[in-house]
């Protein structure tokens, strides 16, 4: 395990000893430590109810409303800890995006991608927002397609539309890692594509960590993948390594369709 | 073999198509059967109603019984109207609903945040049981508690809280349900923008749901829109236009149940119901609008 964390350099975020549990004593996610490196994609696989999710979540302390689950362990983001950080501050520096696309029904386009700012009460100038709203847009190929539908609601968009919303409202607030958690399970191969290439565009700026059920999609498009299994970080590192030849015996059976 | 086999299946086959006609004819008399009533009523009361309907019915307030029975002598229409009514019956919904609103849907956003808690449990199940309260059994508590102590006499806040802890049950339900439908995901995306909880709901949460409180809250006054006997022990009558909340107050139902007591008045009982079911109608109609347009 310790090899795995030795490997990279100036790590972007460093997982430490990590764990998760939603009853006392069983644990979702067991001591996972892990370095996260700078402007790749970084893909978590493993099979149903692994831990995946868990973890994405854990990292931008998404379990902290639920007073059951219990989390332990350290969480560095670009040097600074998080763990007890103020969580406006920290969720401006990892956003997410979820399985199923998911911007506020009563919002246009235009508030769907500033709602980061809108609903925590930060006030812009009208020129920053028409800013924001553009470079966003245009970071997830989308200005094109709705530049002149701003203000129509974003829920007509189609299905992979509005996952690339979904993808604009995280980065309107630019930050360090993207957390994806099965961003394409709900949509057909095209809108897939389209995501797919646009994760690997993005990591020219941000980190993106992507749980993917799918693993052709981990050997297309991540530069790093883990593999994990009950609750445990089973094995890490370079995705080629890793599909061409696995350390761990639960690794290979599960990338050979073993099981999972 | 074969042939045998078919004249059985034809013949169940039959059977069958009876069976299902019949439940067919069954289906659409019995549906006629609930759709009449209303059918009915509505008929019965334009019909002896419609005669009185005009401006003055809206805007002036009823004739003292002499005046009608020399209009009735002459076989000329009853003068005046209800506006006492309308306006009593407006002033203590708007009341009921300021009383009830804020704290129906507090308690509804409480149960939806705290599902399986013993509290909440307790709450959920008090406001059911406060939703079987006989209304006569609100008008009592309302006089004891306003008529009795506050206001020193019958008066419309009487007659609005006894309303708006009738309205209460059913803002709650509405508002708990109407939350309970919006997704968690809807939940979770402003929660990983890091937008604080109390924000979540007030700014995420209760705009996304508006149209199911509105909903709800629309029902709820149509609801207790009708209501006559907590009324009679609260706000009791008046025969003038009363805007003040400590004093007695008319209300369209209380105005029906008077004219039905005296011989002379008689004939404005029709067009009295006609006005109260034709608000009842359309806050109703609204509410299914709202509705139906959010969907
Ligand atoms: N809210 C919860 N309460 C209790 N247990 C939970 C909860 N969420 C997840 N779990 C449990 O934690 C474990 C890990 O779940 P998690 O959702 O992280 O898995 P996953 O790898 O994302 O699975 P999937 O691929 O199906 O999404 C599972 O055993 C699951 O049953
Ligand atoms: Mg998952």
């Amino acid at each position: 395990m310790n090899d795995n964390i030795k490997q990279i350099k100036d790590p972007v975020l460093s997982i430490r000893n990590l764990s998760v549990s939603y009853d006392k004593g069983k644990y979702a996610v067991k001591d996972v430590s892990v370095d996260i490196k700078r402007n790749s994609v970084t893909a978590i696989m493993g099979p149903s109810g692994c831990g995946k999710s868990t973890l994405l979540r854990a990292i931008n302390r998404m379990h902290e409303l639920y007073e059951n689950i219990e989390t332990t362990g350290t969480l560095i983001l670009n040097g600074k800890d998080i763990t007890n950080m103020p969580t406006i501050q920290l969720r401006r520096m990892a956003g997410m995006v979820f399985q199923r696309p998911n911007p506020f029904p009563t919002m246009s386009i235009y508030d769907n991608v500033i709602a980061g700012y809108k609903l925590n009460g930060i006030s812009l100038k009208r020129s920053e927002k028409d800013e924001i709203v553009e470079r966003s847009l245009r970071d997830v190929t989308l200005w094109d397609e709705v530049k002149d539908t701003l203000y129509k609601k974003g829920t007509f968009l189609s299905g992979g539309q509005q996952q690339r919303l979904c993808i604009a409202r995280a980065l309107a607030f630019d930050p360090e890692v993207i957390l994806l958690d099965e961003p394409t399970s709900a949509l057909d191969p095209i809108a897939t594509a389209k995501i797919e290439d646009l994760l690997v565009t993005l990591k020219e700026n941000y980190t993106i960590i992507l749980v993917t059920h799918n693993m052709s999609q981990a050997a297309r498009i991540s530069d790093y993948s883990m593999f994990m299994y009950l609750g445990e970080l089973v094995e890490y590192g370079k995705t080629k390594d890793m599909f061409t030849k696995p350390r761990d015996r639960r690794t290979e059976e599960y990338l050979t369709g073993k099981f999972g | 073999m074969k042939y045998q086999h078919k004249q059985i299946a034809k013949s169940k086959l039959k059977s069958r198509t009876i069976k299902d006609k019949a439940i067919r004819v069954l289906v659409v008399l019995l549906s006629v059967v609930t759709i009449s009533p209303i059918v009915l009523i509505i008929f019965k009361l334009i019909e002896k109603g419609y005669k009185q309907i005009s401006l003055d019915f809206i805007l002036k307030t009823p004739p003292n019984s002499y005046e009608a029975m020399t209009a009735l002598a002459n076989g000329e229409l009853i003068p005046g109207g209800i506006a006492n009514g309308i306006t009593g019956t407006l002033l203590m919904m708007v009341v009921a609903a300021v009383m009830a609103i804020p704290v129906g849907v507090v308690t509804g956003i409480y149960l939806y945040e705290n599902p399986g808690k013993f509290m909440a449990n307790l709450t959920r199940n008090i406001s059911d049981i406060l939703q079987g309260v006989p209304s006569i059994v609100l008008g009592l508590i309302a006089y004891i508690w306003v008529v009795k102590s506050i206001t020193n006499g019958y008066s419309a806040l009487a007659g609005s809280v006894s309303l708006a802890i009738m309205m209460l049950p059913m803002i709650v339900r509405s508002t708990e349900e109407t939350l309970k439908m919006i997704p968690v995901t809807i939940k979770e995306a402003a929660l990983a923008l890091g937008v604080p909880y109390y924000k979540v709901i007030l700014k995420v949460l209760i705009p996304t749901g508006f149209s199911g409180l509105l909903t709800g809250i629309l029902l709820g006054i149509s609801r207790v829109l009708g209501e006559t006997a907590p009324l009679m022990l609260t706000a009791l009558g008046s025969t003038i236009i009363n805007l003040n909340i400590t004093k007695p107050t008319s209300a369209v139902p209380l105005l029906i149940w008077e004219f039905y007591n005296d011989p002379n008045m008689v004939g404005l009982i029709w067009s009295s119901s006609l006005l109260l079911m034709a608000i009842v109608l359309s806050l109703n109609l609204i509410s299914k609008q709202i509705a139906a347009r959010t969907k």
